[in-house]
Order: structure tokens, then sequence, then C-alpha cells
């Protein structure tokens, strides 16, 4: 096991380690290290290992340039999901409504037909992705930037937890490793490396997601960009991409095409006609409930009730007083 | 020589009869008060000495010892000035003894003995009538209040009156009639344009007396809204407007021109106010702003902007509709059984909910905005409506319905709620429950969004709870359920 010994020689350097370096420092670490015994110990920690040399390590992984030594994996799912059909749902953390409404959208549909949403835990699209996910009771794999038993950050403990419940938490980081800036970039070429596309959803000029999408475009993999609007600084860096040629991405269609797969046919609800005609107008654009209630001409009290109908069969969503078609 | 004369301190809101006994021996000239008498309380010493001089009546040059009884009671206050310096001219024979032990008295002397209001005279009055007495000396500016509480005021200008009232040469003329001109109209929701969603919100909340939060970018009329909530309410109901009056007797907040209260109160705290100044306390502990907006209204207007524990103090008040105010010497309860109304923006930068806005707040910042209120306190929030900014056209709409048709709906919604229970169908059921489901909505939640179904279905006059209604108030549930 050099791989897991490279491993915790990383971690207990506080280094970025993808070789095995050849210092005396590590000789001794080497020689010293118990393999057995700290695969004991990270089994009481509900964690295993999967070396780079293992067979089942994934294929997609291993081709990157710098491939992590191994991948600490927490979770129910056998290791094998690692190396099923993937896709990356990357973003800003500071993202608009639109944005999370877009990454948990996606996260649904991607995952109901069949594909492992990969992403990264953060704040934002990343969570909103793993959540669409859950909601399709489709699987999903969280990549971290810190120790694999650090959940980071500790307002996504629960929805860590939820992940793992069927799918993998994964980290090439030992347990005890503090999160640092610097491990966020190079955990974002283990989530472009898992998947045979990126999808940016939202990202400002220098976003974090922009370096996930570098990743992917070096290793030769597909990259999708949502469209925001053009004035928005939210939406600057996925536009850029677009720019640079990435593929627009306006449904979860143009994801699956690159995969052989079609979208799960939604059933489509039984609308009434007042809900339908509500729908519509919703689609054109978002919009509060009082202007809803003008161009329908509904009393608020009416409107509420179609609105809440639509809540609930996942036809629109509100979110701060204004509503928008569920895509 | 021994004489007597009655008045009442205040507990909390409760009148306890205290006895001024005053007690004339001969022996070194001397004034002394006993009977745990505060500060406020022991001055009388002077004011009724001077009060005495200046209405050119005969001070004794004996010993005097004025005792409050109960001796146990704490005295707080200078609304005892009157009574002892009448059970000190009784004493000395000054003043008929048998005349006065049929009158209570209540006010402060002013050194030229003029005789001043003090708060609570309402309640004051309410102690004479049950300790049967039937006619109370007091300031021509406290007659009025007095009388509503049941007794008739004798309204004396000066001590000489008061002297030569009960000495039968002077008949004050009676309380002057109550200003028979109505109050002030509050603002009418005719003033606020566009904004359906909220107002009727605002319907649903006055119907069914539910606490409601308004969320949503300034600018956008919550406060204005708020506001706005006293026009549509029903008028007091005689007993409801006594305990308001008592309240607000207590609190010296009555005005004297205008004691009678018909309208529901309306009180907006700002939000620097105290614990204290919320929920009532200090030591004579007196009401807060949620009991003097008891039967009524409190607006707490950007409600993150309040200190948490005064905040957290509220809790119990929406909870029990009263609040204990805990003394060494006994506890005082006020009654607060208030609706609640408050506003705040959706973030910081207040950029949420403006579709021509971005928010530009950190996740962090916001977080720290969000967590200032507890979910403790959200959960008593029935309504939450986010009001986003209005379009042009919406300001530029002509006026809206005014506030006396939804008054009138108001009350008919609330006689049917008061009437047989309104149950839920098993259609209505089953959407609660799939709402239950489908949407993260706690235990409490559900129980929220159930009442207000109830009361959507009164105000719509259906025989039972159908299942637009429970749509209906699933569209007011609280964001914080939908957070993630």
């Amino acid at each position: 096991m050099n791989e897991l010994a490279l491993a915790s020689f990383a971690a207990a350097s506080d280094a970025h380690l993808v070789g095995e370096p050849r210092s005396s420092r590590f000789a001794a670490f080497k020689a010293r290290f118990d393999a057995p015994a700290e695969l004991a110990r990270l089994s009481t920690l509900g964690v295993r290992f999967l070396a780079r040399s293992d067979p089942a390590f994934p294929p997609l992984l291993r081709a990157i340039h710098d491939p992590p030594p191994g991948l600490f994996v927490r979770g129910e799912a056998e290791v094998e999901l690692l190396s099923r059909p993937a896709v990356a749902v990357v973003g800003a953390r500071a993202c608009s409504a639109y944005g999370r409404q877009i990454a948990r959208s996606l996260g649904r549909d991607l995952a109901a037909a069949g594909l492992v949403i990969v992403s990264g835990l953060a704040r934002g699209v990343d969570a909103e992705a793993h959540r669409g996910a859950l909601e399709a009771a489709g699987v999903t794999i969280a990549v971290l930037g810190c120790g694999i038993d650090r959940d980071y950050p500790a307002a996504h403990r629960e929805l860590a937890r939820q992940v793992a419940a069927t799918g993998l938490v994964v980290s090439e980081y030992a347990p005890g490793v503090e999160p640092a800036p610097w491990r966020f970039p190079a955990r974002n070429r283990i989530v472009a490396g898992l998947c045979a596309a990126t999808v940016v959803v939202e990202a400002r000029e220098r976003s974090g997601a922009l370096i996930t999408a570098d990743f992917a475009l070096e290793e030769g993999r597909e990259v999708l960009a949502v469209p925001g609007e053009i004035t928005s600084a939210l939406s600057a860096g996925a536009n850029a991409l677009l720019r640079l040629g990435a593929t627009p991405l306006t449904c979860a269609q143009d994801v699956l095409e690159g995969y052989g797969l079609v979208a799960a046919a939604a059933a489509a609800p039984e609308l009434g006609e007042t809900a339908r005609k509500v729908l519509n107008r919703v689609r054109e654009g978002a919009l509060g409930a009082d202007e809803l209630a003008r161009v329908t001409g509904l009393s608020a009290g009416d409107l509420a009730v179609v609105l809440t109908e639509l809540e609930l069969v996942g036809a629109v969503n509100e979110e701060d007083g204004v509503f928008r078609a569920a895509s | 020589m021994l004489a007597r004369s009655v008045t009442h301190a205040l507990v909390g809101l409760e009148p306890r009869r205290v006895e001024v006994e005053a007690h004339i021996d001969s022996g070194i000239p001397g004034f002394a008060i006993v009977g745990l008498a505060d500060r406020a309380c022991s001055e009388a010493k002077h004011r009724v000495r001077s009060g005495i001089g200046s209405a050119s009546l005969e001070w004794p040059l004996k010993r005097i010892t004025v005792n409050l009884a109960p001796a146990g009671l704490r005295k707080e206050g200078s609304g005892f000035d009157l009574s002892i310096a009448l059970a000190i001219l009784a004493a000395s024979r000054q003043i008929p003894v048998a005349q006065l032990a049929e009158h209570a008295a209540v006010g402060e002397l002013a050194l030229d003995g003029r005789v001043r209001p003090v708060r609570g005279a309402f309640a004051v009055a309410e102690g004479a009538r049950r300790a049967g007495l039937e006619r109370i000396l007091c300031a021509p500016e406290s007659a009025c209040e007095a009388e509503l509480g049941g007794v008739e005021a004798i309204p004396v200008r000066h001590l000489a009156e008061a002297v030569a009232y009960l000495r039968g040469e002077l008949r004050p003329p009676p309380a002057e009639p109550l200003d028979e001109e109505p109050e002030p109209d509050p603002p009418d929701l005719a003033d606020v344009r566009g904004q359906e969603r909220a107002r009727r919100a605002l319907e649903l909340a006055a119907a069914g007396a539910h606490n409601l939060l308004l969320a949503g970018p300034p600018g956008t009329g919550k406060t204005m809204l708020g506001r706005r909530l006293p026009s549509i309410l029903p008028p007091l109901e005689p007993l409801e407007a006594l305990e308001v009056m008592r309240i607000h007797s207590v609190a010296g907040v009555l005005p004297p021109e205008r004691p009678l209260i018909t309208r529901r109160p309306f009180r907006a705290p700002h939000h620097s106010a105290s614990t204290a100044a919320i929920v009532g306390g200090g030591t004579g502990p007196r009401p807060g702003e949620a009991s003097l907006a008891h039967r009524g209204v409190l607006l707490l207007d950007e409600i993150p902007e309040f200190q948490r524990p005064a905040l957290e103090a509220l809790r119990q008040p929406l909870e029990d509709g009263v609040v204990a105010v805990a003394r060494v010497q006994g506890q005082a309860l006020f009654p607060a059984r208030f609706q609640l109304i408050a506003t705040m923006n959706l973030c910081p930068c207040a950029g949420r909910g403006d579709p021509a806005a971005e928010c530009s707040c950190s996740p962090q910042r916001l977080a720290a905005f969000r967590d200032k209120l507890s979910r403790a306190l959200l959960d008593r929030f029935d309504l939450v409506v986010t009001v986003p900014r209005p379009r042009a056209e919406e300001l530029a709409a002509g006026p809206s319905e005014s506030s006396a048709p939804v008054r009138a709906r108001v009350a008919d919604g609330r006689a049917r709620l008061d009437g047989a229970p309104l149950r839920r169908t098993p259609e209505a059921d089953e959407l609660l429950g799939r709402a239950v489901e489908r949407l993260p909505l706690s235990g409490r939640g559900r129980a929220r969004v159930a009442r207000v179904a109830r009361t959507a279905a009164a105000l719509s006059g259906a025989e039972a709870v159908l299942p637009e209604h429970v749509a209906e108030a699933l569209a007011y549930r609280s964001p914080k359920e939908l957070a993630t």
C-alpha cells in the first residue's frame, strides 16, 4: 500500500503529493508506516481507501495528468460508483436565485436520467446540484477539499450525510487534514477528472468553477456553460466560457446527448385551465405575485391557490417573493 | 386623635386597598410617615405640609404619625399625598371624619396646594368601587378616567376645594363629560397601491388574529401595510376596552381629555427599545409595549434590528397572552394578548426580492442576518409574506380598496370563526398531507397552515375548510421552512 503511505505522508507533512518524493524523510516514513494498522484506523472512521493502483480506481480520473495517489471514500455506495458515467455540476457559492434553481433542476433531471452528479459540497450551486440529485432519488458524489472526516462547510453536515447515505463522499486527503485555500483548486481537478463533462452553472470572472472548467478542458473533457444575463457580474465567468467555445446549455438534454442518454420523460402534471394560464405566464419570465395577479386578472387569494398547486407539482418555484418556472 | 382615609396602591395592575391612618398626639411636634413608603412617597411629608399651609388650613403643631396600612405592602409614587393631607386634617378635626370615610382619594399635592393627576387613577377608582366606596376625590384631569372605574369622581383643583367639599360648603361641578369628538381615524388601506398579496394576507391576519411577518426589500410598503391593520380590525368589546384602559391608565398614557378607548391600541416601539420597555418591568413594575398593545396590534418594524433578548422575551406573551414580571415582593402580571406584525428586509444589502437588483451579501452575512430571528420566534408567525418591489404601473394605478369593506369582511369572518368549528374536508386533508410530504413542513408549520386555512374558509363563507383554503394558507407559510 504505497499509495496509502504517500497519502498519509502528504497529510503529515501538509504537502500536496501525487508521486513518491525521493527524499530521505519519505523513505523513513515509509519504512515506519504500518499500512494494516492505518487501514484498521480508517475503517473505525467508516472510511475506505481506494488506491490508484486498484483496478476499481475510476479510469477517467486515472487518465488525468496528476491523478491523486488514492481516494479516501465514505458512504454507503460501492466504489464502483466512481466509474459510472458522471457529470460535474459546479458554480458560484454566492449565486443568484436563478443559478440556484438551474443547479437544482439540472441535478434532478440529470440524476433522473441515470447520471451520477459530482460536485464539491460547497454553498450555492454545488449544494443545489447535490440536492437536486437527491430529490430525484439519484446518486451523487461530493468531493471534499479537506480531510475525509471533515464536513466542510459545517452548515452542510446534514447534506453530506444525505449524500453519503446513497452515494459517496470522497477526498484525496487523509482524515484530519484542515481545509486550506490551495486545496480547493486541487479538489476541483478531481471533480472534473471523475466526469466526462463539466457544467458551469454560474460563475464570476475569477471563480473556482472556472478552475474546474479549465481542468476539464485540459483533459479534453466536455465543458458546458449555462448562459447568463450579459449584464450580471455573477454570469461573467460562464459567459466568458461560452465565448471561448464551451457548449451552451439550454436544457438537460444538451448534456444527456453527449452520453447517449435520453431525459426521463417528466410526467406532465394535470393542471386546470387557470393553472396552465398562470404557468405559461411565469414561463415567459420571473414575476412577483402581484404582477401575476394583474396580468392574469385573478384575485390575490385565487392566485395564491393556483401558485401553491403549481408549487406542489413542482412546476413553479418561489424565492423571495418572485415566482419562476421550474425548467 | 385618629382619622382614616382610603386609597389604593397598585401592584402591577391590581389595586390594593391602603388605609391612611393619621394619628395626632401631644408631644414634641414632628411628622413621620411609616408603612414601607418609597422615596417619592416619603417626600409626601413636605408636599403635604406646604399644601396644608397654602390652603390656609392649620398644620397641627403636635406629634403626627401617618401609617400606610397594610405596612407590608410597598407604597410607591406620589398618589397618596391627597389622602395623607385629608387624614391629617380629619384627625385634627378640621374636616368631618365621617364624611371622609365615604370617599376614596387619589392625587399628588403641589406646594401651593393644587391637586395634580397621577397615573393609574382608573385602577384606583376600580379598587374604590370594589371596596364599596361610591365617590373618589381626584384631580380634574383624572376625573373622566376615574368615572370610567364605576365611581363618582369629585374633581378638586386644590386641597382647599377638597376641604370645602367635605365640609359641605362646596359642590364642585361634576366631571366634564367625555370629549364626544370621535378619535381620529387610523390610516386607511386605500393609501396602499398594489401589493394585493400582502393586502390579502393582512385581511387573513385581521380575521384570524394571526401574527404576520412582512418581508421584502425596502420601500415596498411593508410598514405602511402594518400601520393599516388597526383600520380593518373590529372595535373593542366593552370588557376588552376596560382591560385596555386599566393598562394604559397604570402606564400613564391614557389621554386625559379622551380616556375612553374604543379603538384597538396600536403600538410601534422603536427597534432600540430595551427588554423592559418591550415586555414591562422596572422597580414599580410598569407595563411594557407588549401590554400596551393588549387586544390590539404590536408592530415591530425591521424586526432583525431589535435586540435579541427583547425579541425572545416576547415569546412568553405570544404564547400565554400575559407578561409575568417577577420581583422579590411578588409577581406582577400584565395581560399582553396582542397581534404581532413584523417587517424585515430579506438581506442586509436589501437587494434580495428585487427583480431589478442583485444581492451582494456574502453567505455568512446573510446567515448572520437571518440568525437574528430564532426559529422559536419565527414559529409564532402564522403568516409570512414576501413583498416584492412593485412595478411602476402598479404605483400609477388608481386608489385601491379602502378599509371599510375589508373591515366588514373581517367582522363577518370573525363571527364565523367564533361559531361552529370549521372542519377540513377529506380532500383538504389530503392536500395538507401531500404538502407536508412535498414541502419541508414541520409539525408546527402544519398546525399553522391548518389555522390559516380555517380563517380563509371563514372569510370565504364556506361551510368547511376546502382544498383551496389549504392551498392559499400554504402560500403564506414561513420561507425558513423552504430555506436550505
